[in-house]
């Protein structure tokens, strides 16, 4: 991602630059939040949809192991060839063996965060084969040389002054034309010229159906349909996560998805794709890249129920002011953030402490995931295994020291008091970076315990 | 080993104790925040009122998401529509044998990428959904996969007497069928890509006509 060795808090400080920015990124993600609770509260059964939901992916993950190969012999059965890929890599070099057999070298894909977490563009360009992604917020990152930095709204972090720019520099659109709807009727020209010369095309799994051997795609644009009807080879690619056990499941999956990530009643296009064409080839690939590893652990294996809708970054207070790309990994945001420990503790060990665990995350979740207790429990590994920031791990190995004795902590307190008071350029300074843009507060006169001692209770206790 | 075999084995050591489905009458009620002990038989003047209340409710999200809905009595009506709003140079084709008269004829089984001009794609679906205004289309009713996405336009014909309440309704409907492709499709083409500016039309048809016929 080119972010070298910069941590949440580091990355978060350049996104910050631009105070306008950060109010309108805030002000924008929190209108997608908004609209998601409009179509909740439209539901009067919303809760129970979500406890349903996650019922049923307790259920997936329990006997994932049946599952997958009951999908896997429907899906042959329908004429798909299905893949197995134990990581990231092998991933990447099933398609470019799938891409090579059939003779191509430039593809469309449609969104697909498992192929963002793969790096597969990076690793196709190095061989020579082209990618277009077709999702109008997917390429214009792309364009930019940017990771997304949502999995739902890709470029959210851009302003469509900056989008004109990209689009007169690569499309050829007129200098200064920002107008959304002269630049998306441009990138409509531009990408459905990829569509009809591409032969092949890649896509996500929204969801696969163990009893069918089918799978569904989600999307507003059409972009999925449009690349994988008109090309001879369709490779979709999918986390073995993504299972439902029958076909009757989808109904309350699709009721939750979109609503929860944008709003809408459901997406544009739900496709459900069972058989190739006639004259077509179909391909699945089943990533693990760590999945399996963290089905194993308990506190973090329902992190794996994720349907990708984005809402735990929409109504997140860090998210919306740090923007995705301060989380350094593709997954962005609360979601993220117990998903990229799991594949790598020391790179990533920044990110549960990327959140206030006010909770918000885990309200919203349409499959009832405890993300905030995650992000804690995180927090806890990370220290214990020696992967937190120094400053942090000594921070909190004082806090424990202060509160686990009551005269330690009377004196601690009372010395705070007197700092702040006398001294408060002592802690209001440089070094102490909670006081980075914050004001002091003004200190109490004594403690509760100091004033509780001076009351006079005996009244009370008469009447 | 190979992967297939690793991920198998990893999956079954590490997956939890078995956890069950949740009681299946609950997925598909017809009756959705009751419990299964208190959903009643309807009687059927209840039924002509949940009809009515459908229809109101796919009219009014299919306007939401920016389609259009048309009451027609019989087929004649949409022709009629397609005369008085298409031209003749404009390329149409359909799937419904009652408006072959105004329509392409042999583009079923070209290569796909032939229907790369295509005006106006007027199809039929099996059935509506109210709560979100989605139409659920099977292959055999497309065709070619690719038509309802391609074209400029799209016009789906329905039949006023199957619009179902929800989605578990629907799969309910769907049941076991048999299809190599089948989508559920809710009005045009769209996205809100550029800083949350809704636009119509981003790959697939800029608007979407439905025809409510019977």
């Amino acid at each position: 991602m080119g972010t070298g060795t910069k941590d949440h808090a580091q990355l978060s400080d350049v996104f910050n630059e631009d105070e306008a920015r950060v109010n309108w990124h805030d002000e924008t993600l929190w209108f997608v939040r908004a609209k998601r609770d409009k179509a909740a509260h439209n539901i009067p059964e919303w809760e129970m949809l979500r406890e349903i939901a996650s019922q049923i992916k307790d259920n997936v993950l329990s006997d994932l192991h049946s599952y997958l190969l009951e999908f896997e012999a429907n899906a042959q059965e329908n004429g798909i060839t299905v893949h197995w890929a134990a990581d990231g890599e092998e991933h990447n070099r099933i398609v470019r063996q799938i891409l090579k057999e059939n003779g191509v070298d430039r593809i469309v894909k449609s969104k697909s965060m498992l192929t963002e977490e793969c790096h597969l563009n990076e690793y196709l360009q190095q061989h020579d084969i082209e990618v277009i992604d077709t999702d109008l917020g997917e390429r214009i990152v792309q364009l930019a040389e940017e990771p997304p930095s949502h999995i739902v709204l890709p470029c959210i972090h851009k302003k469509k002054e900056e989008i004109g720019e990209l689009f007169h520099e690569h499309l050829g659109t007129p200098e200064g034309m920002s107008d959304p709807v002269f630049l998306t009727a441009a990138a409509r020209v531009h990408l459905r010229e990829k569509f009809i010369t591409r032969r092949a095309a890649i896509t996500g799994v929204n969801f696969a159906v163990a009893e069918t051997g089918e799978f569904v795609v989600c999307t507003n644009e059409g972009n999925a349909d449009m690349g994988a009807h008109l090309a001879d080879v369709h490779i979709a690619c999918m986390g073995i996560e993504k299972l439902v056990p029958q076909r009757k499941h989808l109904s309350v999956f699709l009721r939750l998805l979109a609503r929860s990530a944008t709003g809408q009643p459901i997406t544009t296009y739900s496709s459900h794709f069972k058989k190739p064409r006639p004259r077509q080839t179909m391909h699945i690939v089943l990533v693990d890249n760590g999945r399996t590893k963290q089905l194993g652990r308990p506190d973090f294996r329902n992190s794996l129920k994720c349907i990708r809708c984005g809402a735990c970054m929409n109504t997140c207070p860090v998210y919306r002011r740090s923007g995705g790309h301060s989380y350094h990994t593709a997954i962005a945001g609360p979601i993220g953030s117990i998903l990229a420990p799991n594949l790598d503790m020391k790179q990533y060990a920044d990110l549960p402490f990327a959140s206030t665990l006010c909770g918000s995350c885990t309200n919203v979740c349409p499959v009832k995931i405890n993300i905030h207790e995650q992000l804690y429990k995180w927090r806890q590994v990370i220290v214990k295994e020696g992967h937190a920031d120094p400053a942090k791990s000594i921070a909190m190995k004082a806090m424990e020291f202060t509160l686990s004795s009551p005269s330690v902590y009377k004196i601690a307190g009372k010395t705070g008091r007197m700092v702040m008071k006398y001294a408060p350029f002592m802690v209001n300074n440089k070094l102490n970076l909670w006081y980075n843009q914050r004001e002091m507060p003004e200190p109490p006169k004594q403690s509760f315990g100091e004033w509780y001692k001076q009351q006079d209770f005996s009244k009370e206790k008469t009447n | 080993m190979t992967s297939r075999a690793q991920i198998l084995a990893r999956v079954k050591e590490n997956q939890p104790e078995l956890k069950p489905l949740p009681p299946a009458e609950l997925i598909l009620s017809e009756n959705w925040g009751k419990t299964p002990d208190t959903v009643q038989q309807q009687p059927a003047s209840a039924n002509a009122g949940q009809t009515l209340h459908n229809l109101e409710q796919f009219r009014s999200v299919l306007t939401t998401i920016g389609g259009a809905l048309i009451e027609v009595p019989s087929y004649g009506e949409i022709l009629e529509y397609l005369k008085e709003h298409y031209q003749a140079e404009q390329r149409i084709i359909s799937t419904l044998p009652e408006l072959s008269s105004i329509a392409e004829p042999g583009w079923e089984n070209n290569d796909p990428h032939s229907l790369e001009n295509v005006d106006l794609a007027i199809i039929s679906a099996h059935f509506g959904v109210a709560e979100n205004a989605a139409l659920w289309i099977t292959e055999d009713l497309m065709q070619q996969r690719v038509a309802p996405f391609i074209c400029q336009q799209l016009a789906v014909v329905v039949s006023k007497n199957e619009i179902l309440a929800t989605m578990h309704d629907a799969y309910a409907r769907i049941g076991e069928a048999e299809y190599g492709f089948g989508a559920f499709i809710a009005g045009p083409s769209k996205t809100a890509d550029i800083e949350q500016s809704l636009v119509l039309g981003a790959h697939g048809p800029k608007g979407m006509t439905v025809f409510l016929i019977g």
